[in-house]
C-alpha cells in the first residue's frame, strides 16, 4: 500500500486534536486548558492546509489564507483569555477552573 | 357784580375743598374743620349772590359753559355748568340756609366725638348739592344726585353705632336708588334718542327746540309716547329723592340722623332736589307725564298730612309734613306751574329748616327727648325758640297774608284750580290744607303748652346764641320771602319763567280761593284747638292717651303705623327679594352645582370602570404570560452551571457523536 | 423703532424672577420678599416705558415681535400690544404687587397664620411670579400656540397657591377650579385644532381676517363652524365665568389665600373677557351674532342671579366672589349686545362704542375694586385669626358676615378705605366703577333696551348686599371679633389698599386717562360692525 500523504496528515491532526481535548478536559489549571484548546485549534488549521495541498481542487492560496486568519484570531483569543485568567487570579488568588463558576445563571 | 358761567364750578368746589380738609385733618382739628366748612359755604353764598345778580340781569338767558370729560368713539362725553334764574335762586337758598345750619350745628353737635367728621360730611353734601344745581348735563346732575345720596346715607347713619340709624341709612339709600334706577333708564333713553345729555348747548341741548321736536315726533311705545316715557322715568328719580308716594317710606326713618342733618338735607335741600329736577327738565314733560306727576303729588300731599296727624315723634311729624309739602310742589309741577313749585320750594326750605332747627333746639334742651307726649309747657322756658317755631308753623300752615307759606301755597292752589287736567289734585290740596293746620296746631299745643310731662321737659332751658341766632334769621325770611311772589307782584315767578316784566293783578281777582283757603286753615286750627288745646290742662302725665286716639282708636292706630306701608313692602317686595336671593343661592348650590357634581361623579364612575377593566382583564392576561416566560427562563438558566469543564465535556461528547455520525453515515 | 424686545421682557421678567428665587437657596426672607416685589413691579415699570412709546391712534398691534418657531405647524412666536392689551398689562402690573403685599405674612420668616406644610416664602414668591408671567403672556400673545401655553400654564401656580396656602376647604376647591377650567379649555383646544386644519394658521390676526370675510365659515361647512364656535365659547365661558358655568368660582375665591383671590379676580377673570374680545368675537362674528340672544340671557342671569345669590351669602369672601360674577357679566352683556345689534338696521355706532368702552373700563375698574375688596376681607380675616389665636387654635378662619360689628369705631382708616372700595363696586359716581357701568348701560340700552332694563335689577341688588356687608361689619355697636382689641391698618396693609383706592378716585374723576388709550381702537371696532 502506498502511503498517501493526505490520510497521514489527517491522522496526525486527529491525534493532535485528541491530545488537545484530553488536555483541556483533564487539567484544572486554566492556562493548561487554554493550551489544550490551542492544540485543538491547530489541529483544525493542519486540516485546512492538508485539504488545500492534497485535495482535488488546488486553487491558489485559499487554505493558507484561512489559516493565517485563524492564527490571528487565535492570538487575539489567547490574549483575551490570558487577560481573563489574570483577572480571575486577582479575584480568587488561584486559577483553578473549577472554582471560577460564579458567573453561572 | 356779574359772574361768567365758566367760573360757576367755584360754588360747589369751595365746600368740596372744605370736605377734603375735613377728611385729611386729624380728629383733634375740630375747630379748623368746622371753620373751613362754614367759611367755604359762606363764600359760596356770596358767589351765588353774584350768580343771582348775573342771572337776573337777563332772566331768559341760559348761560352755559361746556367742556369735554372724555372721548367716546367719534363723540365726546361733555359736561357743563349752567346759570339761569332757577340755578341761581336754588344756589343762593342752599348756601344761605346751609350756612345757618352749619352754624347751628356748632352748638348742637358740640359734644359729639365725631364732630370733625360731621362737618366733613356736611361739606361733602353741600358740594354735591351745589354741583347738582349748577350742572348743565343730566349726566353731571345724575353724578351729583348720587353723591348727594351718599352724603345723605353717611349723615343719616352718622350715629352708626345705633343699629336703627344704620338700618335707616341703608333703607334711605336703597329706596332712593330704586327711583334712581328709573332716572338712569330715563337718562339712557334720552341719551340714546337725543345723542347728548347737555341741557343747553347752543341749540343742540336736550331742552332746546331741536331735540324736543325730534323727541315729540318719535314713535310711541305701548301707547305711551317716547317723550312721556322718558319724562316719567326721570320722575321716578324725583319720586325716590323727594319722598313721593310710593317711595316716601325712607324719609321719616331718615330722622335717625342728627337734627341739623334733618333740617338741611331732609327738609330744606336734598329732598327738594326731585322738585328741582322736574322743574329743570320741565320742557321735556308731556301732558301725559304731567298728569301722572300731578296725581302722585296730590296723593303724597294728602298721605303725608294724614299720617302726620297720629305721630308722636316731633321730628317724624315734621318729616311727614315735609313729605306732604313736597307733594304740593310736585303737584304744582304737574299742573304746569313750575315757578309756583320753586316758589314753594324756596319758602318751604326756610320755614322747614326753621322748624327743624327749632325742633333741634327743643331736643337739645330736653336732653334728646323728642316724643311730644314727654314734652309740654316749653313756651315759657324757651321763649325765643317758641316764638320762631310758631312763626315757622304759621308759615307751614299758611296763615293768611303775613307768612311766606301762605303765598306760595296760594300760587299752587291757583295753578291747580286753573289746570285743564283733572281737578283731583286741587281738591286733594284743599283737604291737605285742613289737615296741615290741624296737625300743626296739635304739635304746637303738645310741645309748648300745658304741663311739662316729663323730667326733661320741666328742666329744659333756652339754648346758647349760636343756636338761636340762626332761628331768628330764618324766622325773618319765613315771613319776608312770601312777599317776593304775591299775586299782586309775582316777581319771583316772573324771573323764574324768564320774564323781565312782572304782571301782577289785584288780590280781588282770585279772592274766592283766597278766602276759601283761609277758611280751611281756620277750620284746621279750630279743630286742632278743640281736640288738643282744651284738654291740655287735664293731661299732666306722658301716659295720658291722645284725644284723637280716644275719639277714633282704630283709625288713629292705623295712621300711627303709617298706614302700614312698611309692613306692606316687607310683605311684598321684601318677600320677593328674599325669595329671589334664596332661589338664586339654592339654584347655584343645587342645580348648577349639582350638574357639575353629577358630571364629576360620572367622570369618577367611568374612571372606576376603566380601572377595574384594566386590573381584572388586561393586566391579568399580561401578568400570566409574563409569569410563564419568566419561569421558562429560570429553567434554562439552570443549565448555566459556570463549570467550564462541564461545557468542554459537552463539547467532547458532541464531537464524538458528530464523528460517529460521519463515520457510520459515510459507511452507509 | 426700538430694537429692544420690550414685550418679551414684559412677559419673561417675572419668570426670570421666579427662576432666580428658585435657584437662590438660603436667602433671608427679607431678601426673598424684596426680590419678589421688585420682579413683580417690573411689569409696572415696563408698562410705564410702553406708555411713553405707545401710539393710541395706531390701530394695529405695536411693539410686534414675530419669529418663526415651528415652521412645520406654521407656528410663530408672535407678540403684539394694542390698547386692549396695554390696559390689561397695566392692570396686571398694578394688581400683582398689591396682591403680594396682601400676602406679606406668607412671605414672612415665621408666618403667624400659615399652617401649610410648605411655609416657604421662596415657593410662594416664585409661584406668584410664574402666575404673573403667564397672565401677561396671555394678554400679549397673538398666536394661539403659545397663547394657549400661557393660558394653561397659569393654572399650575394658581393651583398650588390655592391648595397650599388656602383655607380648610382649599384642596377640594383647587381641584375643582383646575379640573373645571381645564375641562373648558379642552373643548377650546379641540376647536382650535379644527380651525388649524381648516385654515392652516393659528395666528389671531390672520384668523380674524378669515373670520371677518367669511372664509372660515366656508372652510368649515355643515355645522362644523358652529361646533367649533361652541367649543371655544365653552373655554372662555368657564374662565370668565359666564352664568351658569360659574359654580367653581365662589368656592375657589373663598378658599384661596387673600393675595391669590385678588389676583384671580383682578387679573385671571379678565383673561376670559379678553378671550371673548380678542378671539371669539373677531374670529366667529356670525355664530356669536346668532347665539347673541341666548348669550344675552345668560349674561343677564349672571347680572341678576349673581347679585341676588350674593345677598344670601354669609361668608364675606363668597359674597365678594358673587359680586365678581355680577360685575363681569356686565362686560359680557355689553359685548353680546354689540354682537346682537351687528348687522341689524340700526344706527349702532355711538351705542356700540359706548358699550365696548364700557366693557374695557369695567374690566379695569372691576380689577381694582374687587382686588381692593378682597384685600379688605383679608384684613378682616387677619384680625379674626388674631382674635382666635388668643383664645384657641390658629389657622385661616372663614370670615362671616356676623363675626364683626362696629369696625368703623375701632378702625376708622380701614373703614374709610373699605367703604370707598364698596361704593366703587356698587357704582357710585365719582369713583371708577360708575363710568364703566354707565357706558355699558348707555350702550346696551341703545342696542337692546330690554336687557338694559332687566340689568338695572342687578344694580339694585348689588347696592343691597354691599350695603348689608357695610352695615353688618362696620356699623352698629362693637361686637364679635371687634368687641376686643381691633387694630387699624398697619403700614403694609395701608400700602396694599391706599394705591388701589387712590386710583379708584383718579380714574373715577378722569376716565379719559384710560379711554384715551383705547378710544381709537374702540372707534374702529364700532365703525366696522358688519357681518360677512
Amino acid at each position: 500500500m502506498s502511503l498517501d500523504p493526505l490520510p497521514l496528515c489527517l491522522l496526525f491532526s486527529s491525534a493532535l486534536f485528541c491530545l488537545g481535548l484530553i488536555g483541556a478536559l483533564a487539567r484544572s489549571n486554566t492556562i493548561l486548558v487554554l493550551l489544550g484548546i490551542e492544540l485543538m485549534l491547530n489541529a483544525a488549521n493542519l486540516n485546512f492546509i492538508a485539504f488545500w495541498r492534497y485535495g482535488p481542487v488546488t486553487s491558489p492560496a485559499t487554505g493558507v489564507m484561512f489559516v493565517i486568519f485563524s492564527i490571528a484570531v487565535a492570538a487575539a483569543e489567547a490574549a483575551v483569555g490570558l487577560a481573563l485568567i489574570i483577572a480571575v487570579y486577582r479575584h480568587q488568588k488561584n486559577i483553578r477552573l473549577q472554582e471560577a463558576n460564579r458567573l453561572k445563571g | 357784580m356779574s359772574l361768567s358761567a365758566q367760573y360757576l364750578w367755584v360754588i360747589p368746589a369751595l365746600p368740596l375743598v372744605a370736605a377734603a380738609i375735613g377728611a385729611l385733618t386729624p380728629r383733634s382739628g375740630r375747630s379748623l374743620v368746622a371753620g373751613a366748612a362754614i367759611v367755604a359755604l359762606a363764600l359760596s353764598f356770596f358767589i351765588s349772590c353774584a350768580a343771582l345778580s348775573t342771572a337776573l340781569a337777563n332772566p331768559a338767558a341760559h348761560l352755559t359753559h361746556n367742556f369735554t370729560w372724555f372721548e367716546l368713539g367719534n363723540d365726546t362725553v361733555r359736561l357743563g355748568w349752567l346759570l339761569d334764574p332757577l340755578t341761581a335762586f336754588m344756589c343762593t337758598m342752599v348756601t344761605f340756609v346751609g350756612t345757618l345750619i352749619f352754624i347751628f350745628s356748632l352748638g348742637y353737635m358740640h359734644e359729639d366725638e365725631n364732630f370733625k367728621q360731621f362737618f366733613c360730611f356736611l361739606s361733602l353734601f353741600a358740594a354735591a348739592m351745589l354741583g347738582l344745581l349748577v350742572a348743565n348735563s343730566l349726566l353731571l346732575l345724575f353724578i351729583c344726585w348720587e353723591l348727594v345720596g351718599l352724603a345723605s346715607y353717611l349723615l343719616i347713619g352718622f350715629w352708626f353705632h345705633k343699629p336703627s340709624a344704620a338700618a335707616a341709612a341703608k333703607k334711605a339709600f336703597i329706596t332712593t336708588r330704586i327711583g334712581d334706577l328709573g332716572f338712569l333708564l330715563g337718562l339712557l333713553w334720552l341719551y340714546d334718542s337725543a345723542g347728548s345729555l347737555l341741557l343747553y348747548d347752543n341749540g343742540n341741548g336736550v331742552l332746546e327746540a331741536t331735540a324736543l321736536g325730534a323727541l315729540g315726533s318719535a314713535a310711541t311705545v305701548c301707547g305711551l309716547s317716547v317723550a312721556s316715557a322718558i319724562g316719567l322715568l326721570l320722575f321716578c328719580g324725583a319720586v325716590g329723592k323727594s319722598g313721593q308716594f310710593p317711595l316716601h317710606v325712607w324719609l321719616p326713618d331718615a330722622m335717625e340722623g342728627p337734627t341739623p342733618v334733618s333740617a338741611l338735607i331732609h327738609a330744606a335741600t336734598m329732598v327738594a332736589a326731585g322738585v328741582f329736577l322736574m322743574a329743570r327738565v320741565y320742557p321735556l314733560l308731556t301732558p301725559d307725564a304731567l298728569q301722572v306727576i300731578a296725581i302722585i303729588g296730590a296723593i303724597t300731599a294728602l298721605l303725608g298730612a294724614t299720617i302726620a296727624v297720629a305721630q308722636y315723634d316731633l321730628k317724624r311729624i315734621l318729616a311727614f309734613s315735609t313729605v306732604s309739602q313736597l307733594g304740593y310742589m310736585m303737584l304744582a309741577i304737574g299742573v304746569g306751574a313750575p315757578s309756583a313749585a320753586i316758589f314753594h320750594l324756596l319758602t318751604h326750605a326756610f320755614f322747614k329748616a326753621l322748624l327743624f332747627l327749632g325742633a333741634g333746639s327743643v331736643i337739645h334742651a330736653a336732653h334728646h327727648e323728642q316724643d311730644i307726649r314727654q314734652l309740654g309747657g316749653l313756651s315759657v322756658k324757651m321763649k325765643l325758640t317758641f316764638a320762631t317755631f310758631a312763626i315757622g308753623t304759621m308759615a307751614l300752615v299758611g296763615v293768611p297774608l303775613f307768612f311766606s307759606g301762605f303765598w306760595s301755597k296760594e300760587a299752587i292752589l291757583h295753578a291747580a284750580h286753573a289746570t285743564a287736567g283733572s281737578h283731583f289734585p286741587f281738591y286733594a290740596a284743599l283737604v291737605g290744607v285742613v289737615l296741615t293746620a290741624f296737625y300743626n296746631t296739635r304739635l304746637i299745643a303738645e310741645t309748648f303748652f300745658g304741663h311739662g310731662r316729663s323730667h326733661a321737659a320741666e328742666h329744659a332751658h333756652e339754648n346758647s346764641a349760636v343756636m338761636t341766632t340762626p332761628l331768628v334769621i330764618l324766622a325773618f325770611f319765613a315771613i319776608a320771602l312770601g312777599f317776593l311772589g304775591t299775586p299782586v307782584y309775582p316777581w319771583l315767578q316772573a324771573r323764574l319763567s324768564g320774564e323781565t316784566a312782572v304782571h301782577g293783578h289785584s288780590l280781588l281777582d282770585g279772592v274766592g280761593l283766597l278766602v276759601l283757603s283761609s277758611g280751611l286753615v281756620a277750620l284746621g286750627i279750630g279743630a286742632g284747638f278743640a281736640l288738643y288745646g282744651r284738654t291740655l290742662r287735664l293731661r299732666t302725665k306722658a301716659t295720658a292717651p291722645d284725644p284723637l286716639a280716644i275719639a277714633a282708636p282704630r283709625t288713629h292706630a292705623f295712621l300711627g303705623d303709617r298706614l302700614k306701608f312698611d309692613e306692606l313692602y316687607a310683605a311684598t317686595f321684601g318677600v320677593v327679594n328674599t325669595f329671589l336671593a334664596t332661589a338664586s343661592d339654592w339654584f347655584d348650590r343645587s342645580v348648577w352645582g349639582g350638574i357639575v357634581h353629577f358630571l364629576a361623579l360620572l367622570g369618577e364612575f367611568s374612571g372606576t370602570v376603566n380601572r377595574e377593566a384594566d386590573e381584572q382583564g388586561l393586566n391579568a392576561g399580561f401578568d400570566a404570560t409574563s409569569e410563564k416566560l419568566r419561569a421558562s427562563g429560570q429553567a434554562y438558566s439552570r443549565a448555566q452551571t459556570g463549570d467550564a469543564h462541564g461545557y468542554l465535556r459537552f463539547l467532547a461528547v458532541g464531537f464524538v457523536v458528530l464523528a460517529l455520525v460521519a463515520i457510520l453515515g459515510g459507511g452507509a | 423703532m426700538n430694537t429692544l424686545p420690550l414685550l418679551s421682557l414684559v412677559v419673561f421678567t417675572p419668570w426670570i424672577g421666579a427662576a432666580v428665587l428658585a435657584l437662590l437657596r438660603g436667602t433671608s426672607p427679607a431678601t426673598t420678599r424684596a426680590l419678589t416685589l421688585a420682579f413683580s413691579l417690573s411689569t409696572l415699570a415696563l408698562s410705564g416705558l410702553l406708555l411713553t412709546q405707545f401710539d393710541p391712534n395706531s390701530l394695529s398691534p405695536q411693539f410686534v415681535e414675530r419669529h418663526t418657531w415651528i415652521s412645520a405647524l406654521n407656528v410663530h412666536y408672535h407678540l403684539g400690544l394694542d390698547g386692549l392689551s396695554l390696559l390689561l398689562v397695566l392692570l396686571t402690573g398694578l394688581i400683582t404687587p398689591a396682591a403680594l403685599l396682601a400676602s406679606w405674612s406668607f412671605l414672612s420668616p415665621s408666618p403667624p397664620l400659615s399652617v401649610s406644610p410648605s411655609a416657604d416664602p421662596r415657593l410662594f414668591g416664585s409661584l406668584f411670579l410664574l402666575l404673573q408671567g403667564a397672565a401677561l403672556g396671555v394678554f400679549l400673545a397673538l398666536d394661539f400656540f403659545h397663547w394657549f401655553l400661557f393660558w394653561e400654564l397659569s393654572l399650575v401656580p394658581a393651583f398650588f397657591l390655592i391648595k397650599l396656602w388656602g383655607g380648610p376647604g382649599a384642596p377640594r376647591a383647587a381641584y375643582q377650579f383646575v379640573v373645571y377650567t381645564i375641562g373648558g379649555s379642552a373643548f377650546m383646544l379641540v376647536g382650535f385644532a379644527a380651525l388649524f386644519v381648516a385654515a392652516g394658521t393659528l395666528d389671531f390676526t390672520q384668523l380674524a381676517q378669515l373670520g371677518r370675510d367669511g372664509t372660515l365659515a366656508a372652510k368649515l361647512p355643515g355645522g362644523a363652524h358652529e361646533v367649533v364656535f361652541l367649543g371655544v365659547l365653552l373655554g372662555f365661558a368657564v374662565k370668565v365665568p359666564l352664568w351658569p358655568f360659574h359654580t367653581w368660582l365662589p368656592a375657589t375665591y373663598a378658599e384661596a389665600p387673600t393675595g391669590a383671590s385678588m389676583f384671580l379676580t383682578g387679573v385671571m377673570s379678565k383673561m376670559g373677557v379678553y378671550g371673548f374680545l380678542r378671539i371669539l368675537w373677531p374670529i366667529f362674528p356670525v355664530p356669536l351674532h346668532n347665539a347673541a340672544p341666548w348669550l344675552i340671557a345668560l349674561a343677564l342671569g349672571g347680572v341678576v342671579f349673581g347679585a341676588f345669590a350674593a345677598m344670601k351669602q354669609t361668608d364675606l369672601k363668597r359674597m365678594v366672589a358673587y359680586s365678581s360674577i355680577n360685575h363681569l357679566s356686565y362686560c359680557l352683556l355689553a359685548l353680546f349686545a354689540v354682537s346682537y345689534a351687528t348687522g341689524r338696521n340700526v344706527a349702532t355706532g355711538p351705542a356700540a362704542s359706548a358699550a365696548l368702552s364700557g366693557t374695557l373700563l369695567q374690566m379695569f375698574n372691576h380689577g381694582l375694586s374687587a382686588a381692593a375688596l378682597f384685600a379688605c376681607v383679608g384684613v378682616l380675616q387677619t384680625r379674626k385669626a388674631h382674635a382666635l389665636s388668643r383664645s384657641s387654635g390658629t389657622g385661616v378662619p372663614p370670615v362671616g358676615l356676623h363675626d364683626f360689628g362696629g369696625v368703623r369705631t375701632a378702625a376708622p382708616i380701614f373703614a374709610g378705605l373699605c367703604g370707598l372700595s364698596l361704593f366703587s363696586s356698587l357704582g357710585l359716581p365719582g369713583l371708577n366703577g360708575f363710568v364703566g357701568e354707565f357706558l355699558i348701560f348707555r350702550g346696551v340700552f341703545g342696542l337692546h333696551p330690554a336687557a338694559a332694563a332687566i340689568a338695572t335689577l342687578g344694580l339694585l341688588a348689588t347696592a343691597l348686599f354691599l350695603l348689608t356687608f357695610w352695615q353688618r361689619v362696620f356699623h352698629g355697636p362693637r361686637a364679635g371679633v371687634t368687641a376686643t382689641a381691633f387694630s387699624d391698618l398697619n403700614s403694609i396693609e395701608l400700602a396694599t389698599l391706599l394705591p388701589l383706592v387712590a386710583l379708584m378716585a383718579v380714574f373715577g374723576l378722569f376716565p379719559g386717562l384710560l379711554t384715551g388709550l383705547f378710544n381709537p381702537l374702540i372707534t374702529s371696532w364700532a365703525d366696522h360692525l358688519t357681518l360677512p
